[in-house]
């Protein structure tokens, strides 16, 4: 597969190491009533979707960028990618 | 032998001679030859034997499809089963021998299989070996195994190198035939970046078999001039003996170009090269595959397809044989009985399916239209066929043409299945195609000369506007008129006689009616129970005929039947060509660190850890066993001083006015009170509370901290703690950056490392216990003004210090510390001294960090801050990791200290059964105390803090020993670390 990176261009996905979800940018807040619940639902409880699929994928022989990618599982087809950053930043990332 | 069936003509080179053997018999073939068509050149009729059922057999095509002529080529460890006759290029001094026969070839001893065929059709094997069952895997499998199975492996390295290569493209062309070579020079023409690949050694595919013209000249010769003119392009990359045989994601392609096959000695250059090809666009003109048609005894040796006799007819002067009839269902075939007359062969008879008019004259031969082939004798080679009216003739080879089928395998690669056309009787590609590939010619179902060139130089067209380019008015080129009229038969019903399907895999239209009968009836149980089409030829001429036998049987149409799934390779791969270069001590790449010539000079001996080679012990005169050399560092490192090289420690530097605050967060314990000059150790969870790594981080700064992780975590927390930077907490002004490589380190340990480390670094700084105390850090200069970092840190239990330089001075840095301890008789110390002594100072490490662990099982859980968020807090929690009587890790020690424990042991109740139900846990780690003189273990056990002094069991089954061990504290050595404050 070839990822077209935002900052550096299609670049071959052996580039890059695949996390999984990008639900996973949205950790839950640790101080909240239902932290242990929010938590196991955050770690644990994926969509497994046959098509569109946001996913979180590490440009480790590269510039270290976090990025998510959009991609038809079914197809690989890559419609859209992102700075992972930029997303958290956008989703209201703490800190 | 001479060259009985050569005959004039062809695209052979008459003034090289090649001399080669077969079955150890001299032979004579011409350069330009392939093996097969020297072969026949030589009157080889028979040349392997079948797969099951040990059938003589002969060449039945010319080309990668073959599934017959199979051959061991050459000799020693350069060996190599199972190449294809068909492919195979002659070179001067070739060796190949038959495949598969027990005795000469002629005279099988395993041939008895084939009569007792009635005993092994399909799913004989699931059917008959099943009991007993003790028996199968000691005689039922050696004994199937010795007497299946093809060729054989020379059980030697293979000497070859192979090459791996990376190539772009505007467009990828895959096939030279006629609508190939049309789409290169419409594309070459107009400045596209063209790659040209063909599995053959010269490029026309098809135009090289047939008398077709084009623009008037002979089809050969137009495919002469149109390569001439593609390789004086500088944007067109021609490769011959080149398959493309994968499409994979995003127009990426996996092609294999066989460099030195075709020589008898590659000169040291690489055998092959396994490309990656990147393309914008593709074009495949993959051509067609002619299939057979089943009837009673049709895998004769001299039975093959008739566009194959066409190929050794024209291309390479040779005939199969002198009286040639031809069987066929569509006009095709008839081509093939034109042109053996044309070179003035004898033509018996051409046997048509179909009750319409010859399509064509074909003078002196009988031509007999409604009719069928029944059946054919000659065992070792095919003299009488009979027909269906009753007739019987006299023939020595007998041309076949079921009709072809269009290589739509690689649109297929993606899961796209192709549809049947009705008309023309054959797949063509259908559905979702890979990105960004079209398909012209023959592959695509065009299935005239005129209509491929047409389709070739259309899609070349098409491909340049969407590239954005324009072509350079290129012309159609024209081709002779020929018919491709086909009627869809499949097999003769009325032979008595097996019928083969897969010559190959020796499945026969019986073995596919029994296969429906028992149910297995879907396309894919077929193939599975039948193995049709599982043999290295992957049924390219077999799996069509196969699949529309299992849709009469059903009543289906073949469109509702279906096709198997396509995948990659589209022809077989060899091993070598896949590794490349990655082979032994190349496999991956290796690491060293910067002492590793100072350890070589001390005789180290190395291991890998975390791709670095580290040194594990340094021997020295006299010293025979690892374990010697082992003690010896240990001792002389608690009793005086040793040095070893943390080097390959991750190092990650982090900096930023919110460094502390990251920290806090990523680390279970605390770091924002760390004062700035000090170390700590700190813990990292996972987010599901399992311990991932562990370290020490320094505090260089307010806002500048130094972390060490472990050697073979240094990447994945690395990884980590920029997910936890950019994606988790993206506002935070904090930077990490790997500086492992840019530091060479050095743990000086022992009673005298201050005393050594004071001869080395500069006066002006004062490392005594009272300015420098345990866990302190600073910057200070070494041997003059050498910037170094120094830190009281100590894994071995002992007054430790680690050092760091710049890695360019790692060298000297070893030898200066070396030659700074030499009054206290220093010694380096390798990660075998240096798990000892972690291990009696009950220090967890990798095997206790082991990913299923908690802060808690490893005496750590305070360390785990309840006041802040942090990563894997909250799951760290949770009542499944926190049970009554945890699993805690102590020190084990055997009660008979003469025996050696061994990690992995199990623990049970002191006399229990080991078993499941009774496991306590187990022993993580075990090292042999040259201190204590008795072998020592740490291990993980339930309730293990409350239990001190208490005896149990560590079972070992695999070993089959059983210890007594006494539950003591982990810390063997210097249980309250005052020796770490002195």
């Amino acid at each position: 597969m070839i990822i077209n990176h935002p900052l550096l261009g299609p670049r071959d996905a052996a580039e890059f190491v695949y996390l999984g979800d990008a639900s996973l940018i949205n950790r839950p807040d640790a101080s909240s009533d239902d932290a242990a619940q929010a938590f196991y639902e955050y770690l644990y409880l994926r969509d497994n979707p046959a098509g569109e699929h946001k996913e979180l994928w590490y440009h480790e022989q590269g510039d270290r960028s976090w990025l998510v990618v959009t991609r038809n599982t079914l197809t690989h087809e890559i419609s859209k990618v992102e700075i992972a950053r930029d997303v958290a930043r956008a989703a209201g990332g703490s800190a | 032998m001479s060259q009985t069936n050569r005959i004039d003509g062809g695209l052979v080179n008459r003034n090289q001679s090649y001399s080669f053997k077969f079955n150890n018999e001299t032979m004579h073939g011409y350069g330009g030859d392939t093996l097969a068509s020297a072969l026949i050149a030589n009157g080889v009729k028979l040349v392997g034997r079948s797969f099951k059922y040990h059938r003589p057999r002969g060449i039945m095509s010319a080309g990668a499809e073959e599934a017959n002529a199979m051959v061991q080529l050459r000799t020693g460890a350069y060996t190599e089963p199972n190449t294809r006759a068909t492919v195979a290029e002659l070179f001067d001094g070739l060796e190949a021998k038959s495949q598969n026969h027990r005795g000469p070839l002629g005279f099988d001893v395993m041939a008895a299989n084939d009569f007792l065929s009635p005993f092994l059709s399909a799913g004989f094997y699931y059917k008959t070996f099943m009991w007993p069952k003790a028996l199968w895997e000691k005689f039922y499998e050696p004994v199937i195994r010795a007497s299946a199975g093809l060729g054989s492996l020379s059980g030697e390295n293979d000497p070859d190198q192979y090459d791996k290569g990376f190539l772009h493209c505007d467009l990828l062309i895959i096939g030279a035939g006629p609508s190939g070579l049309a789409a290169a020079l419409t594309a070459g023409r107009a400045g596209a970046r063209v790659i040209l690949a063909d599995e053959d050694f010269i490029m026309g595919g098809r135009l090289n078999s047939e008398t077709h013209t084009v623009d008037n000249m002979p089809g050969s010769t137009w495919a002469e001039t149109a390569t001439a003119e593609l390789y004086q392009m500088e944007n067109v990359r021609m490769m011959t003996r080149t398959t493309v045989y994968g499409a994979y994601d995003h127009g990426i392609f996996g092609a294999l170009e066989r460099c030195t096959d075709h020589l008898f000695d590659g000169s040291g250059k690489p055998r092959q090269i396994l490309w990656r090809i990147y393309s914008k666009q593709s074009l495949l003109c993959a051509g067609s595959t002619e299939r057979s048609i089943a009837f009673g005894n049709n895998d004769r040796p001299g039975i093959m397809m008739a566009g194959a006799v066409r190929s050794y007819v024209n291309r390479y002067g040779v005939t199969p044989g002198k009286r040639v009839s031809v069987f066929t269902n569509n006009d095709d075939g008839w081509r093939t009985a034109i042109d053996l007359k044309a070179k003035g062969i004898d033509v018996t008879a051409v046997i048509d399916t179909r009750s319409i008019p010859a399509p064509y004259n074909v003078p002196n031969a009988a031509t007999i239209m409604g009719c069928r082939v029944i059946d054919t004798v000659g065992r070792k080679g095919i003299h009488t066929i009979m027909l269906s009216s009753g007739q019987t003739m006299k023939t020595d080879c007998l041309a076949v043409s079921g009709g072809w089928s269009p290589n739509v395998h690689l649109t297929c690669h993606q899961r796209g299945r192709p549809t049947w056309n009705e008309k023309q009787a054959c797949f063509v590609p259908g559905g979702d195609l890979p990105v960004g590939m079209s398909v012209a010619g023959a592959a695509n179902g065009d299935m005239t000369l005129q209509s491929a060139l047409t389709a070739g130089h259309n899609g070349a067209s098409s491909i340049l506007s969407s590239l954005g380019m324009s072509d350079a008015g290129s012309k159609i080129a024209s081709a002779s008129e020929e018919s491709a009229k086909v009627s869809a038969f499949w097999h003769v019903t009325e032979s008595k006689s097996r019928a083969w399907v897969d010559l190959q895999n020796d499945v026969t239209t019986k073995d596919i009616g029994q296969s429906f009968r028992e149910g297995f009836k879907s396309v894919e149980h077929l193939k599975r129970y039948t193995t049709l089409g599982m043999a290295t030829d992957q049924g390219k001429t077999a799996n069509v005929l196969g699949l529309a036998i299992m849709a009469e049987c059903s009543g289906k149409t073949i469109e509702q039947t279906g096709t198997t799934i396509f995948r990659p390779p589209y022809t077989p791969i060899p091993m070598g060509a896949l590794a490349g270069r990655a082979r032994g001590k190349d496999f991956r790449p290796f690491r060293l660190t910067p002492s590793h010539k100072f350890a070589e000079e001390k005789n180290a001996a190395f291991v890998e850890t975390g791709m670095w080679l580290r040194g594990q012990w340094y021997p020295i005169a006299g010293e025979t066993h690892w374990r010697e050399s082992c003690d010896r560092e240990v001792r002389a490192t608690r009793e005086s001083v040793g040095v070893c090289d943390v080097t390959t420690l991750g190092k990650i530097d982090i900096q930023g006015r919110d460094a502390a605050a990251f920290l806090d967060r990523v680390y279970a314990n605390t770091f924002g009170t760390l004062a700035v000059g000090k170390v700590r150790y700190g813990l990292m969870l996972r987010e599901d509370g399992i311990v991932m790594d562990d370290g020490t981080t320094a505090r260089m700064g307010e806002h500048h901290f130094v972390m060490t992780t472990t050697t073979a975590n240094a990447v994945s927390v690395f990884r980590h703690m920029e997910f936890c930077r950019q994606c988790l907490w993206p506002n935070m002004d904090v930077h990490l950056i790997s500086a492992t490589e840019q530091w060479a380190q050095y743990a000086v340990a022992g009673p005298n490392s201050r005393k050594t480390l004071q001869n080395l670094v500069d006066k002006e700084f004062d490392i005594s216990n009272e300015a420098f105390p345990f866990m302190a850090c600073g910057e200070v200069t070494v041997a003059g003004g050498i910037p170094a970092r120094l830190f009281r840190i100590s894994f071995s239990g002992e007054l430790a210090y680690e050092i760091a330089v710049p890695t360019r001075y790692g060298d000297s840095m070893i030898r200066a510390i070396m030659q700074a301890g030499e009054e206290y008789n220093i010694v380096p110390y390798g990660t075998e001294a240096l798990g000892v002594m972690r291990i009696e100072k009950g220090h967890a490490a990798g095997n206790e960090l082991c990913g299923t662990t908690t802060a808690a099982n490893l005496g750590l859980g305070m360390m785990v801050s309840k006041k802040k968020d942090c990563i894997g807090n909250v799951l760290s929690q949770r009542e499944g990791l926190n049970p009554e009587k945890p699993l805690q890790l102590v020190g084990f020690k055997p009660v008979d200290t003469s025996i050696s424990l061994s990690a992995g042991a199990h623990f049970v109740t002191k006399g229990a059964e080991a078993t499941m139900a009774n496991d306590q846990g187990w022993m993580t780690s075990v090292a042999y105390s040259p201190i204590l003189n008795h072998s020592i273990g740490l291990g993980l056990i339930e309730d293990g803090k409350n239990r001190m002094g208490e005896i149990v069991t560590a079972a070992n089954p695999l070993k089959q020993s059983s210890v007594d061990v006494e539950i003591v504290s982990a810390h063997f050595v210097d249980p309250d670390g005052d020796r770490l404050r002195v």
